[in-house]
C-alpha cells in the first residue's frame, strides 16, 4: 500500500503548476477561482478564451489516447493535474463536459466519422457541450424519457421533439447529448436512441433557469422538431440506454481528487476567516472546523481507494458511497461557512442580491445533495447493489 | 501512488480473517471474557507461538517479521471484527512502538525478545496527550535509585501483564518536562495490580498503584535522562491507530450481522430488509465503515513513514487523530444502529450486537474520544501560524 506519488508524477506536478503560474495570469487573473459548480454563469467569454489557451498548450483531454490528440495521461497524472489545476485557482473548465463525458464515449462507442467529426473541436477547446438527460417527468427516474425522436424518410434525418430540464452551459453550447425515444411503443429503458444535436438550429429553444442564488446556471431546453444527422447517432436506436449509462460512468473519475481541491479552497477560506473574526475561539465551532477536515481528508483516501481498484476485483462499495459522502459534506460545509460568517452571514456584497463565495456556496450546496442522484436514491442504490437488499418496487407506469 | 493492499497484504488480512473467525466465534467470546485474565491463555499462546503477530511490527535483526504498520491494521480490523480476546494489541501495537521508539539499543533486544517469546507488555498510561496531569505516577529520582509513587488507571491487559511500561512525571518537574518512562516487571515490589471491573467485558482494564517502587536507573526506557513527551505523544498515536484498526473491523461486522438479520426477520408479510427507512440506515453504516477504513488505511501508512523516519510527529499526530476520531464515531454510530435493526432482541444479552456496541463504546473513550481528537487537530488548524 503506497500513498505517496512516484517522483515522475511528483516532476508532471511541477510542470503543471509552473505551467498554471505562469499562464494563470494577465488576462485571467479575473477568473481565478470562479466559475466552480453554482457560478458556471460568470466569465463565460473569458473561460471560453482560457479553454482555447489550454487546448493550444495541449492541456485539455489529457487523459485521451495521442490519436485523437490528448496526452495518454496515466490515472495518477490526471490526478495531480486535477489537483494542480483547482490548487492554482483554475476556472471552472467550461469545456469539461466534452472532455470527460462526451470525449471518452465517442471514443469509446462512436464511429470513425463520429471520432473524426466531434473530437478535435472537444480537444481544442472550441466547441462547448451540454447535456440532455433530465426531464420535467424524468428526474431521479432517468429513464422516464418522453422526448419522442421520429424518423423522416424523406429527408433521411431524426427530427427530436419534447423538454429538457437542468442542463448547464445550454446558451453557449454548440452541442448537446439528447436521450430521446425512438420506439413511441417502448417504456422506460428500452427503445431509446443518444442523439448528437446541434444547438444552433431554429427548433431549439432555451430559457434559463432561475436559481434560489438568483443567478441561472441552469436552464430548460425546448426541442420542436429539431433536425439531427443519422450520422450523429451514438449507437443503434434502441441502444440509447446503454450508451447513456457509460458516458456516466466516465463522470466519477479523477475529476472528483479536483472538485475535492475546491473544497480544499473553500475550507481554507473558512479557517482564514475564522481566524480574523474570532470564530477560532468557540468551543462548538472548532468542533466542527475539525469534523469538516477530517472529512475532506477521508474523502481524499476513500477516492485514492477507488482509483487504485478494488482488492480483488470485488464489487467496489467504495465507489458506491462517494456521491452520498460528498454532498453530504459539502452540504454541511457551507452551514458551517455561515455559522463562522456569524451575523455577517446575512449581509450580502451588494444591491440587488450579490452574494460572496461563501454565502453562494451555502445557497447552492442545497442543490448537491438532489442532482446526479439525489441522496435518498443513492442510499436505495447502495442498499440494493452493495449490500444486497430487496429492490423498490416499481409502479405500473 | 497505489493505494490497496498488496498481494502478501491480503494474504495476512485473509489468514487473520480464516484464524480468527474460527477462534473467535460468540461461544468462544462469551468464554473468554469470564476468564480472569479476560482471554483464553492457550489461544493467546496459539497466537503468540504460531500465528506470531506480535512480532509484525518488530524488525527482522531482532528476531521479528519485520512488517509494518499497514499489516498490523489489516490484521488487527480481523481481531475487531471479530472481537477476539487477547493481549495481542497491548502488547504488539502498545508496548511494541513504545520500546521501539523510546528503548536503548540493549533494552530493545532484551525486551522484545520477552515478546517474542509470547509475554505480554503493555503501556501503563491511557491518555490522549501528555498533560502532567494526565500523569499521577511520579518517579523521585535520587542518588539512591528511583522510586515512583501513584496510580495508573485503565491499563489494558494490566491484570495478566508481564511487564509494563509506565509512564510518571519526575518529582520537581512541572507541565511535559521530565515526563519519563519505566520498565517495571510485574512481580515488582511495590507495585499492586487491581482488576476494574469493566462494561466491556471483551477488553480488561487494571489499575496500577506503586507504593514506593524501586527501580535502578537501567529500568528507565531508553536508559539516559530525557523529556519523553514528544516520545510518549507519538507512542499514543501508533496506539490510537491500532485502536481504530479494531473499530473499522468492530464498525463493518455490527453492519453485517445487522444486514444478516434483517434479511431474515419477517414483519407484515416481508422481510424488514425491504423497508426503505432499513435499507437507508444500512446504507449509511456502510458509508461510515467504508470510510473509517480509508482513514485507518491513510493512518497506518503513514504510521509506517514516520516509524522509516520519512515524517514527523506533526503529520503522525494528525493522521492518528483523523482516524481515531472518525472510526470513535463511525463504530458506535454502527453499533448503536445495530441494536436498533435487531429490534427486541438487540437488547438481549444472546444476540451478539451488544457485545459490539459495548466494545464500540470502550474503544471510543480510549486514548481520547472523537471531541479530544477534534480539538487536537483545531490546534493544529486554528492555533499556529504554520498552516497544514
Amino acid at each position: 500500500m503506497k500513498l505517496r506519488f512516484s517522483a515522475s508524477d511528483e516532476a508532471f506536478r511541477v510542470e503543471v503548476a509552473n505551467w498554471l503560474r505562469d499562464n494563470l495570469c494577465g488576462q485571467f487573473e479575473s477568473i481565478r477561482f470562479r466559475g466552480g459548480p453554482g457560478d458556471e454563469h460568470s466569465f463565460v467569454e473569458e473561460r471560453k478564451a482560457w479553454e482555447r489557451k489550454l487546448g493550444d498548450a495541449a492541456w485539455t483531454c489529457i487523459g485521451w489516447p495521442r490519436d485523437w490528440g490528448g496526452r495518454a495521461a496515466s490515472i495518477e497524472q490526471q490526478v495531480v493535474f486535477n489537483e494542480e489545476y483547482a490548487r492554482a485557482g483554475g476556472p471552472g473548465r467550461i469545456g469539461h463536459i466534452g472532455e470527460t463525458l462526451m470525449g471518452p464515449t465517442l471514443i469509446a462507442y462512436g464511429s470513425e466519422a463520429q471520432k473524426a467529426k466531434y473530437l478535435p473541436s472537444i480537444r481544442s477547446g472550441d466547441a462547448i457541450w451540454c447535456q440532455g438527460y433530465s426531464e420535467p417527468s424524468a428526474g431521479s427516474d432517468l429513464a422516464n424519457v418522453k422526448t419522442k425522436a421520429v424518423f423522416d424518410e424523406q429527408a433521411q434525418v431524426w427530427q427530436i421533439t419534447g423538454q429538457k430540464v437542468w442542463t448547464s452551459l445550454a446558451h453557449e453550447s454548440q452541442y448537446c447529448f439528447v436521450v430521446a425515444r425512438t420506439d413511441p411503443q417502448a417504456k422506460g429503458h428500452k427503445g431509446l436512441g443518444f442523439f448528437m444535436l446541434d444547438m444552433h438550429q431554429p427548433g431549439v429553444t432555451i430559457r434559463p433557469i432561475e436559481q434560489l442564488t438568483g443567478t441561472s446556471e441552469f436552464n430548460e431546453v425546448f426541442f420542436d422538431s429539431a433536425v439531427c444527422s443519422v450520422e450523429d447517432i451514438v449507437g443503434k436506436p434502441g441502444e440509447g440506454w446503454q450508451v447513456a449509462m457509460a458516458l456516466l460512468g466516465f463522470e466519477r473519475g479523477v475529476s472528483t481528487l479536483g472538485q475535492q481541491m475546491l473544497f480544499q479552497n473553500e475550507f481554507n477560506d473558512i479557517v482564514h476567516l475564522a481566524k480574523s473574526n474570532g470564530a477560532d475561539r468557540d468551543p462548538m465551532l472548532r468542533q466542527r472546523i475539525a469534523e469538516a477536515h477530517i472529512g475532506l481528508r477521508i474523502m481524499r483516501y476513500n477516492t485514492l481507494r477507488v482509483l487504485s481498484g478494488s482488492d480483488e476485483g470485488e464489487l467496489q462499495a467504495e465507489g458506491m458511497i462517494y456521491k452520498l459522502y460528498w454532498s453530504s459534506w459539502h452540504r454541511n460545509l457551507g452551514k458551517l461557512a455561515m455559522d463562522v460568517m456569524g451575523s455577517d452571514s446575512e449581509i450580502l456584497d451588494a444591491e440587488p442580491y450579490e452574494l460572496n463565495r461563501l454565502q453562494s456556496m451555502f445557497l447552492f450546496t442545497r442543490a448537491d445533495t438532489i442532482y446526479g442522484g439525489t441522496n435518498q436514491i443513492q442510499r436505495n442504490l447502495i442498499a440494493e447493489r452493495a449490500l444486497g437488499m430487496p429492490r423498490e418496487p416499481r409502479g405500473n407506469n | 501512488m497505489e493505494f490497496k493492499f498488496t498481494d502478501e497484504q491480503i494474504m495476512i488480512r485473509d489468514t487473520a480473517e480464516a484464524f480468527v473467525s474460527e477462534v473467535s466465534t460468540s461461544a468462544a467470546v462469551r468464554s473468554a471474557m469470564l476468564e480472569p485474565a479476560g482471554y483464553d491463555k492457550d489461544l493467546w499462546r496459539k497466537i503468540s507461538a504460531d500465528m506470531f503477530w506480535q512480532a509484525l511490527p518488530i524488525p527482522e535483526v531482532l528476531g521479528g517479521l519485520g512488517l509494518g504498520y499497514v499489516e498490523l491494521a489489516a490484521t488487527l480490523e480481523q481481531t475487531g471484527r471479530f472481537l477476539l480476546c487477547s493481549p495481542l494489541m497491548a502488547t504488539a501495537a502498545f508496548a511494541v512502538p513504545a520500546i521501539r521508539l523510546a528503548a536503548s539499543e540493549e533494552q530493545q533486544a532484551l525486551y522484545l525478545e520477552r515478546i517474542l517469546e509470547g509475554q505480554v507488555a503493555t503501556l501503563a498510561h491511557a491518555g490522549i496527550q501528555t498533560h502532567g496531569s494526565q500523569i499521577n505516577v511520579q518517579a523521585n529520582i535520587t542518588d539512591q535509585g528511583v522510586c515512583l509513587n501513584g496510580i495508573s488507571r485503565h491499563v489494558l491487559n494490566g491484570q495478566s501483564a508481564d511487564f509494563f511500561i509506565v509512564a510518571a512525571e519526575e518529582t520537581f518537574a512541572s507541565g511535559e518536562q521530565g515526563i519519563s518512562l519505566w520498565f517495571v516487571d510485574r512481580d515488582t515490589q511495590g507495585l499492586t495490580i487491581k482488576s476494574l471491573p469493566t462494561m466491556d467485558q471483551t477488553r480488561r482494564l487494571a489499575e496500577l498503584q506503586c507504593d514506593n517502587l524501586v527501580l535502578s536507573p537501567e529500568q528507565r526506557v531508553g536508559a539516559v535522562a530525557q523529556c519523553q513527551a514528544q516520545l510518549l505523544n507519538s507512542i499514543l498515536d501508533l496506539a490510537a491507530i491500532a485502536v481504530s484498526a479494531e473499530q473499522v473491523g468492530g464498525a463493518q461486522q455490527s453492519l453485517d450481522i445487522s444486514v444478516a438479520y434483517i434479511k431474515e426477520r419477517v414483519q407484515f408479510g416481508r422481510t424488514i430488509a425491504s423497508y426503505q427507512a432499513i435499507k437507508h440506515k444500512c446504507a449509511d453504516m456502510m458509508l461510515k465503515a467504508e470510510s473509517a477504513r480509508s482513514g485507518l488505511y491513510y493512518a497506518a501508512c503513514i504510521a509506517d513513514e514516520f516509524l522509516a523516519g520519512a515524517c514527523d510527529a506533526e503529520t503522525l499526530a494528525e493522521a492518528a487523530s483523523i482516524s481515531k476520531a472518525y472510526s470513535s464515531e463511525a463504530f458506535f454510530f454502527n453499533a448503536g444502529c445495530g441494536i436498533q435493526l435487531h429490534g427486541g432482541v438487540g437488547i438481549t444479552s444472546e444476540y451478539d450486537i451488544q457485545l459490539y456496541f459495548k466494545r464500540a463504546k470502550a474503544l471510543e473513550s480510549f486514548l481520547g474520544n472523537a471531541s479530544e481528537h477534534r480539538e487536537r487537530l483545531a490546534k493544529q488548524l486554528l492555533d499556529s501560524e504554520v498552516s497544514l
